[in-house]
């Protein structure tokens, strides 16, 4: 009863077409981009890695081999644990909080200047500086950090010049390079959700507390930074949530000995061709960083709902 | 608690970019008073307050608070507390955390903190509700958390922006005894603004009345209200009825001016009285109250006569809306004294003043809210 009404409600607000197309278009969206690809996914991690003839036998049942693999590897394998792919795992979740804590860094600046401080044009040319790169396609964008940071690279040949150093650095192996493009990749997605938290706080307030006695860096850590927590956790979730689960960058930036556990999935799928473990191993990094986020949210005292706003 | 101290301001003149928000005021706070700032929207009055406590840096000319210079120190070293127009009171932090906040940054322990908020808390009669957030305060329990955060901070100078204007009627008329007798408690130095003139009288030692950034009249109430200095002081302040002429003989600081309902006799204003000359344009101001219907002794020149365009009964006043032949409208306001009042609308009669207590000054802008 309640839900037919808030259906009608829904449909007389919006209009019959419009409401349906809403529904239809969301439900698609919902139904077969999200939760049956999903399923999907789920159902191939749990299985063998048949060939085409047997799919379907009496072999093909369903197990938990794949996750035991990630785990332990091998039969047989002397470690008695996978070293190599949970370290992988290890390295990746670590880098990527290392990137989205870099970001918050960089970004808390900008988007405060952005909200409080740059008034009219200045806000506007520097809303269009933080755009403009995006138009620049994701892989260009990393094969100009290679080149920025390759041995022959401005940066080196800067330091080189002003004799700073006498041989080039090795950005790429150090993966400086692969932090800086992927911190840069999420640049507008760490400060859009700071700039509106800090947008909507009223100026006063900080001038009340300068009035009050405060210096400038209590006025952010007492003042402005509780206020934008919310926006703090949306950005730093996205960040977080997209540079563990980049690609591109690290196949292009990464050091030659340092994997991203993207790049063992993507091993999986298209260089073993082994699905369900690739399928597994991509379950393991989505179900690791939803819960890693859920506990940091716990940790800061932030609940669900209030990243929306 | 700290004494009042008191607050100078030397020929400061206030500019963004070209626009001159403030032009040469000079005004003398004396330590412990209640002083206010009085005049309509965008007149400055606002931007005063900011340079007084520190936000917004003078163009030219001195703020001195104790006698000691305040350029280039900061709102947060400066001997003063701004209560907000809005309030600003921290909504993260529960009550007694914004009142303690000054205390907070001076890294004075939680213990003492909470132990002053309390003393605070008593002080402003919400005892017992500091572990509150600010949402679940009333207006006006808001609005004394704000004074008591501002307390807190021990000012000598506390400013206020129009703290009671978010308020209803009642709670304002409330508040501003309240106000009042917090003043005297504490001792300190009230700067207080306001586009509303009964608070201005009601609250305050001395009133500083403002027009388009320039200071018209600085006084006492009685002084601002009885012996306006300029015509935009004389219609802002009150009710008033005005009634341009030309000034037609001087005696005694008295003028006789040839107005549109004849000729007026009228005192002229203090401020007025080497400035009004035979010939010059004037305007004589004649209150409301002053009016009456019989006056002994009344001549041609305290006399209008004029027909009763609209009555209304107030109870202890009965309010009558008069027009002369000639145009001019007065308003005339009756003590209620159980007589009958007129003989009703359309009716004809003469209402007649007491010289002194209309006030004739140099013609010059009227206040726009009438
Ligand atoms: N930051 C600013 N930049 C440019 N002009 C300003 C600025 N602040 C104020 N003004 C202008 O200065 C004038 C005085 O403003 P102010 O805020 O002092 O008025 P106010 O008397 O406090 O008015 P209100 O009663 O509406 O609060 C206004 O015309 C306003 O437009
Ligand atoms: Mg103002």
């Amino acid at each position: 009863m309640a839900k037919r009404s808030w259906l009608g409600g829904f449909l007389d607000r919006n209009g019959q077409a419009l409401g349906l197309y809403i529904l239809l278009a969301v439900s698609f969206w919902l139904l077969f981009l999200i939760i049956l690809p999903q399923l999907a996914m789920i159902d191939f991690s749990l299985r063998h890695d048949l060939p085409a003839a047997q799919q379907g036998g009496p072999q093909d049942v369903w197990t938990f081999e794949n996750y035991r693999h990630f785990i332990f590897g091998l039969p047989g394998n002397p470690d008695g644990w996978n070293r190599l792919d949970v370290g992988v795992f290890g390295r990746t979740i670590v880098a990527a909080a290392f990137v989205t804590i870099l970001n918050l860094v960089i970004c808390y600046p900008v988007a405060y200047y952005l909200a409080q401080v740059a008034r009219g044009r200045q806000a506007r040319v520097m809303a269009v500086a933080l755009v403009v790169p995006y138009w620049v396609n994701e892989i260009l964008r990393a094969f100009a950090f290679r080149i920025i940071f390759g041995a022959t690279g401005v940066i080196n040949s800067t330091l080189l010049t002003l004799g700073i150093i006498d041989l080039p650095i090795d950005f790429i192996r150090a993966d400086i390079a692969l932090y800086a493009g992927l911190g840069y990749a999420y640049v507008l997605l760490m400060v859009f959700p700071l700039y509106n938290a800090i947008e909507s706080l009223d100026r006063n307030q900080i001038e009340a507390a300068r009035d009050l006695g405060a210096p400038w860096w209590r006025i952010h850590t007492r003042i402005v930074l509780p206020f934008a927590k919310p926006g703090i956790t949306s950005g730093c979730t996205m960040v977080f949530m997209l540079a563990a689960g980049a690609l591109a960058a690290p196949q292009i930036l990464g050091g030659p000995s340092n994997l991203w556990f993207t790049q063992l999935i993507y091993g999986q799928f298209f260089e073993s061709v082994n699905w369900p473990r690739g399928a597994a191993y991509a379950i393991i990094l989505l179900v690791a960083c939803t819960l890693l986020v859920l506990l940091v949210m716990r940790l800061f005292k932030v609940r669900l709902g209030e990243i929306g706003k | 608690m700290a004494g009042g101290v008191s607050v100078e301001l030397d020929r400061l003149l206030v500019q963004f970019d070209e626009f001159v928000a403030v032009r040469d005021a000079n005004v003398r706070i004396e330590p412990g008073e209640f002083f206010s700032f009085l005049g309509p929207s965008g007149c400055g009055k606002t931007t005063i307050l900011r340079t007084i406590s520190g936000f917004l840096e003078p163009t030219s000319g001195a703020v001195r608070i104790d006698g000691k210079d305040m350029a280039f120190i900061g709102p947060n070293k400066r001997p003063t507390a701004l209560i907000f127009q809005n309030l600003a009171l921290f909504p993260l932090m529960t009550v007694w955390e914004n009142i303690a906040f000054a205390l907070e940054m001076k890294g004075v322990g939680a213990a003492d903190r909470r132990k002053h908020a309390d003393e605070l808390l008593a002080l402003i009669a919400l005892d017992g509700q500091g572990d509150k957030y600010v949402h679940e305060l009333s207006g006006g329990q808001k609005q004394r958390v704000a004074i008591a955060r501002a307390l807190c901070a021990e000012p000598s100078v506390l400013l206020l922006d129009e703290p009671l204007s978010a308020l209803d009627l009642k709670l304002r008329q409330h508040m501003r005894t309240e106000l009042r007798t917090i003043q005297r408690r504490v001792g300190l130095t009230f700067i207080y603004i306001t586009h509303d003139q009964g608070e201005a009288l009601t609250m305050s030692d001395h009133v500083a009345v403002m027009r388009e950034g320039v200071i018209e009249q600085i006084g006492d109430g009685r002084t601002i209200y009885d012996d306006p200095a300029t015509a935009f002081v004389a219609s802002f302040v009150g009710e008033n009825n005005a009634l341009p002429g030309r000034v037609a003989e001087i005696r005694d600081g008295v003028a006789l001016v040839d107005t549109s309902v004849g000729r007026l006799r009228a005192r002229i204003a203090t401020a007025a009285r080497d400035r009004l000359r035979t010939d010059a344009e004037a305007i004589v101001f004649i209150r409301p109250e002053a009016l009456d219907l019989d006056i002994a002794g009344a001549s041609a020149e305290t006399t209008i006569q004029a027909t009763v365009i609209g009555e209304e009964f107030e109870g202890p006043n009965m309010h009558l809306q008069l027009r002369h032949d000639g145009g001019a409208e007065l308003r005339v306001s009756l003590v209620n004294k159980g007589r009958t009042g007129t003989a009703g609308i359309g009716s004809s009669l003469a209402a007649a003043f007491d010289p002194m207590k209309a006030v004739a000054l140099p013609s010059g802008a009227l206040s726009a809210e009438e």
